[in-house]
């Protein structure tokens, strides 16, 4: 079946772009064809420094006939709707037919359409999904005309079948024609179908698929390593933007020189990766970084690549001259110094400057330490120094270097280990796959951090929307829920209730709903969060956690799921008949319980309620679900054996006191109306 | 593949070959405005040209001035005057990239033995209100060129569109001349760019950061700021000398930060009010003779 290839040729596309940018034309393409009743066996898309491709295999070469009959107005409709019908259908009123239907006689209008070449119908289409591709950035470049592309579109090729497919777009007309490499290849290259197209390209130095160009480098970058002695230090995040700026990927190593290994390690990887896009290497037996790098440059040079290293050399020799001149300019002073300069940095408009944020978090760290057990003094020096590193000219230069400066200038200033750690620490976890700080002092100051930052932001009215969460407050609670519950499965546990170190209502709502995000991943139910959290927003997360462990684990029993099925039961009958009388609270009159099952369910709640308040009192929160297990037998037995509507008003009362008195037993352990069944 | 020409071995050098390139490519030689400026764009030939029907390609070098990068010779590749060599093609024509290419070429870097590419960079200019998509052109990983196709001058949307394109002189001769520390390039065979100009920039870096009186230049970002908006509401319509004015405000401004006597809600007004002046200019330059021309097919134009 027919094939067609489409490539979209033009000046560097940004290196961010550009999986993007193929990503949308296979999405506006499949739209498109189905829209307009073209299947097809197969798509592909693909996209690199100056160009999208695409291919799609299995496509007819003619769309289906249409046939389809049209309802249209009833034949004694006035003029005005009969005559917008045939306006729509393009049809004559002798061409209509008349139908019966309950309503009365109606029009009917048969249209056939005949399928059109698929050729001419891509010619039509493809024009159409490169004005709707939605580039982040795009620009004009055709004089009089508002035709936008990322940069300027150079060529079009477009062929089905082999055949060309005329079109054109921003004034370029699609030929068979496409260019290889900028430099390793000379004059057009002509082709007709992807098989040809991709190999040909690759004769011409240019790989047009991002994740082989990723795979080369990737490949080629840690043989070239293990040529020296050494190994890559795995860099996703450059590997993909680096597969975006080369058509024919070729790695180079060059070395740094001495004098900059004193620096620390990760300022050099820094300013190698955010300037000059060079991958680190390391010493694979003492894991330390070497004094070389990766380059990956789009050139396989005359001379074996002596210049391309030579000047890649020079650059970095500038690069790292400016970094290590920040650092022995930096540890001139101390942090303890730089404290002060934070009253000249401003945090948030509403929020004061940083060095208001500091005292605040000084404090809360000092509260916290105190709370979790850790050395109260450390904490709060710790978070005093926290963020001085922000005027330092490395931070400066390199932001995402905040914290790891500190502690380096901190160690610098023989300050303590544990605060030195607690400063590089407490930003963790940077994002889900950071590791939480597990030292005492560092999560005191990183729980403070994240708490001031919450609590702050909230009393200034600004929360996280729908749409957007500019101050990372969902990450911020995410990680203090991260950080306390940390090693929870082995038995070690952060006891800390957020009340009492300022948290209030509005951000412990807020808590609670993260806590069903960041849980999601254990199986935790968010009902049964819900419905522990709904008893009063519980501020002790670990409890909050033995708790819905526990439960969850009993309403996956046998007497948990029939008690839950009896308690709805009890909770539906309760709403029923409290909208006629009011709420029932649960006060039985002893003497009026004429049933074995109402004595026995009346005796088995004394005892639940008083086995279970002692239970969570100790945080026995299995014994807890053992006393509300033994409420099962009895529940079922009394739904079984009595009438709650009695016909003795007094009786009836009494019983759904009964229900009311099993439903405020439950509500000790959670609120059950919030479980799903 | 042509023979490889000689490298460009000498600042001047580097200049004569970029001007003979340019000029055979059908460009106006033009010379440096003589207005301080920050930079090869704020040339009348490049910010009122770039706007209107009128197509227009021109090269020229222009004295750069930024106060704030002075650093009393002491830094082996900032300055606070330094030369940019522009250019600009309008409507950029369909073969940019190539022409470009072709420059550096000429100046002796062989794309057969480098890493040339295109990073992407997009320019943006708040004083003069314009902006561009582009890139930084990267040569075995030092940028030695910043390329732009303008979208907008002075608020006003560019049409045809045109290329900037734009060399810092001294990063790109040390790297044709594989010189590590600006003031050792040769500015021809007998002299070191230090011999002519580490004076000047110990002298000037000093009255940039403490001589240059702010009183006097509060004094003059203000009458440069009124005269500007004089002569735009003057019935003779005068846009290139209120332009001039536009340019000598925003110098000041300039000298003001180095001094560092504008905070940091202070400067973003200053911009503002800088960026009016521009937007007023380019606008009155739209209605003036020059800036109206509407070429006719076939015209060569001398109005």
């Amino acid at each position: 079946m027919p094939e067609l290839l489409l490539e979209l040729f033009c000046e560097e596309i940004p290196a961010r772009m550009q999986v993007g940018g193929a990503r949308d034309l296979e999405r506006l393409m499949v739209g498109a064809l189905s829209d307009r009743g073209l299947m097809f066996e197969g798509i592909k898309a693909f996209s690199g420094p100056r160009r999208l491709t695409l291919s799609i295999v299995g496509l007819p070469a003619q769309q289906k006939d249409v046939r389809e009959e049209l309802k249209g107005p009833k034949v004694d409709a006035p003029a005005a709707a009969i005559e917008g019908f045939l306006k729509k259908t393009g049809l004559a009123r002798e061409q209509l037919t008349v139908q019966s239907s309950p309503k009365g006689d109606v029009y009917i209008a048969l249209i056939e359409r005949a399928g059109r070449d698929t050729a001419t119908v891509l010619a039509e289409v493809i024009p159409e999904i490169m004005a709707k591709l939605p580039w982040p950035k795009s620009m004009r470049w055709v004089p009089g005309e508002a035709v936008r592309w990322v940069r300027p579109l150079r060529g079009i090729v477009a062929t089905f079948d082999g055949e060309l497919v005329p079109l054109s777009f921003a004034g370029v007309e699609s030929g068979r024609t496409t260019l290889g490499h900028r430099f390793l290849n000379q004059g057009a290259i002509e082709v007709r179908r992807f098989e040809d197209y991709e190999a040909a390209l690759k004769k011409a130095h240019v790989l047009i698929d991002a994740e082989e160009r990723a795979a080369i480098i990737l490949a080629d970058a840690k043989t070239a390593a293990f040529a020296v002695g050494l190994e890559l230090i795995p860099d996703e995040g450059l590997l993909a933007e680096v597969a975006g700026l080369a058509e024919w990927p070729v790695v180079y190593v060059g070395a740094i020189e001495d004098q900059f290994m004193d620096v620390p390690a990760e300022i050099l990887q820094t300013s190698m990766r955010t300037h000059q896009k060079y991958f680190a290497l390391r010493d694979p037996k003492t894991g330390k970084m070497a004094n070389k790098f990766a380059v990956v440059a789009n050139m396989i040079a005359q001379d074996g690549g002596k210049e391309i290293v030579a000047g890649n050399e020079r650059v970095l020799r500038a690069r790292l001259s400016d970094a290590k001149f920040f650092w022995d300019e930096d540890r001139k002073r101390t942090l303890a110094s730089r404290v002060d300069d934070l009253k000249g940095i401003v945090f948030h408009a509403k929020l004061g400057t940083q060095a208001e944020r500091v005292a605040r978090i000084e404090r809360l760290a000092g509260e916290i330490a105190a709370k979790i057990g850790a050395d109260v003094e450390k904490a709060q020096s710790a978070a005093r120094l926290a963020k001085a590193d922000l005027t330092t000219g490395v931070v400066g230069e390199f932001p995402e270097l905040q914290g790891v400066m500190g502690r380096y200038y901190a160690r610098h200033d023989k300050e303590d280990e544990a605060v030195a750690d607690a400063i590089r620490d407490h930003y963790r976890p940077v994002g889900p796959s950071d590791a939480v700080p597990t030292d005492k002092v560092a999560i005191a100051v990183a729980l403070a951090d994240k708490l001031d930052q919450l609590i702050s932001f909230f009393s200034v009215g600004e929360k996280p929307t729908g749409s957007g969460d500019p101050f990372a407050l969902r990450r911020a609670a995410l990680g203090v829920i991260r950080i306390l519950l940390q090693g929870i499965s082995i038995g070690s546990s952060l006891r800390l209730n957020l009340r009492e170190v300022g948290v209030n209502e509005e951000v412990l709502s807020f808590f609670g709903d993260r806590l069903e995000v960041a849980l999601k991943d254990q199986k935790v139910r968010p009902d049964l969060i819900k419905a522990v959290f709904a008893l009063g927003n519980e501020d002790d997360f670990v409890r909050l956690y033995l708790r819905v462990g526990e439960l969850q684990a009993f309403l996956g029993t046998d007497d948990g799921k029939n008690l839950l099925a009896g308690y709805k039961r009890a909770a539906n009958i309760l709403k029923a008949e409290e909208k006629k009388d009011g709420t029932f609270v649960g006060k039985v009159d002893e003497g009026l319980l004429p049933e074995p099952a109402d004595k026995a369910l009346h005796a088995a709640l004394a005892n639940a309620i008083s086995a279970i308040g002692p239970a969570l009192d100790k945080e026995d929160f299995a014994g807890a679900m053992r006393a509300m297990a033994a409420l099962r037998g009895p529940v079922d037995g009394f739904f079984e054996s009595v009438k709650v509507n009695a016909d003795d008003t007094r009786l009836r009362e009494n019983r759904l006191h009964l229900l009311a008195g099993l439903r405020a037993a439950l509500h000790r352990v959670a609120d059950f109306s919030r479980i799903e069944n | 593949m042509p023979p490889k020409p000689a490298k460009a071995k000498t600042f001047q050098d580097l200049i004569l070959t970029l001007q003979n390139y340019w000029a055979a490519q059908g460009c106006l030689i033009l010379q440096p405005y003589d207005n301080e400026m920050g930079a090869g764009t704020f040339h009348p030939a490049t910010t009122l040209r770039a706007l209107g029907p009128r197509p227009w390609n021109a090269a020229y070098v222009q004295p750069s001035r930024r106060p704030t990068d002075g650093r009393y010779g002491e830094n082996p590749n900032r300055l606070q005057h330094y030369y940019q060599y522009q250019v600009i093609l309008k409507p950029a024509p369909a073969n940019v990239l190539d022409l470009y290419l072709g420059s550096i070429r000429e100046i002796g870097l062989d794309p057969a033995l480098h890493d040339i590419r295109f990073v992407e960079d997009d320019w943006e200019s708040p004083t003069l209100g314009a902006a561009g998509l582009g890139w930084e052109v990267w040569c075995d990983g030092m940028e030695i060129t910043q390329f732009t196709y303008f979208q907008q001058v002075g608020g006003i949307e560019c049409d045809p569109v045109c290329a900037e394109i734009t060399y810092g002189l001294e990063r790109l001769a040390m790297y044709v001349q594989n010189v590590e520390f600006v003031y050792d390039l040769a500015f021809n065979d007998q002299f070191r760019y230090g011999e002519v100009f580490h004076q000047n920039e110990v002298e000037f870096s000093t009255y940039n950061f403490e001589r240059a009186d702010t009183e006097m230049l509060f004094q003059h970002f203000k009458d440069a700021e009124k005269q500007c908006q004089a002569l735009l509401d003057d019935d003779r319509k005068l846009p290139l000398p209120s332009y001039d004015q536009c340019i000598k405000a925003s110098h000041a401004f300039n000298l003001l930060q180095a001094r560092g006597v504008i905070s940091v809600t202070e400067r973003a007004a200053y911009i503002g009010r800088v960026r009016a002046l521009a937007q007023a200019c380019c606008q009155a330059w739209l209605q003036s003779p020059q800036g109206a021309y509407t070429p006719r097919f076939s015209d060569k134009g001398h109005g």
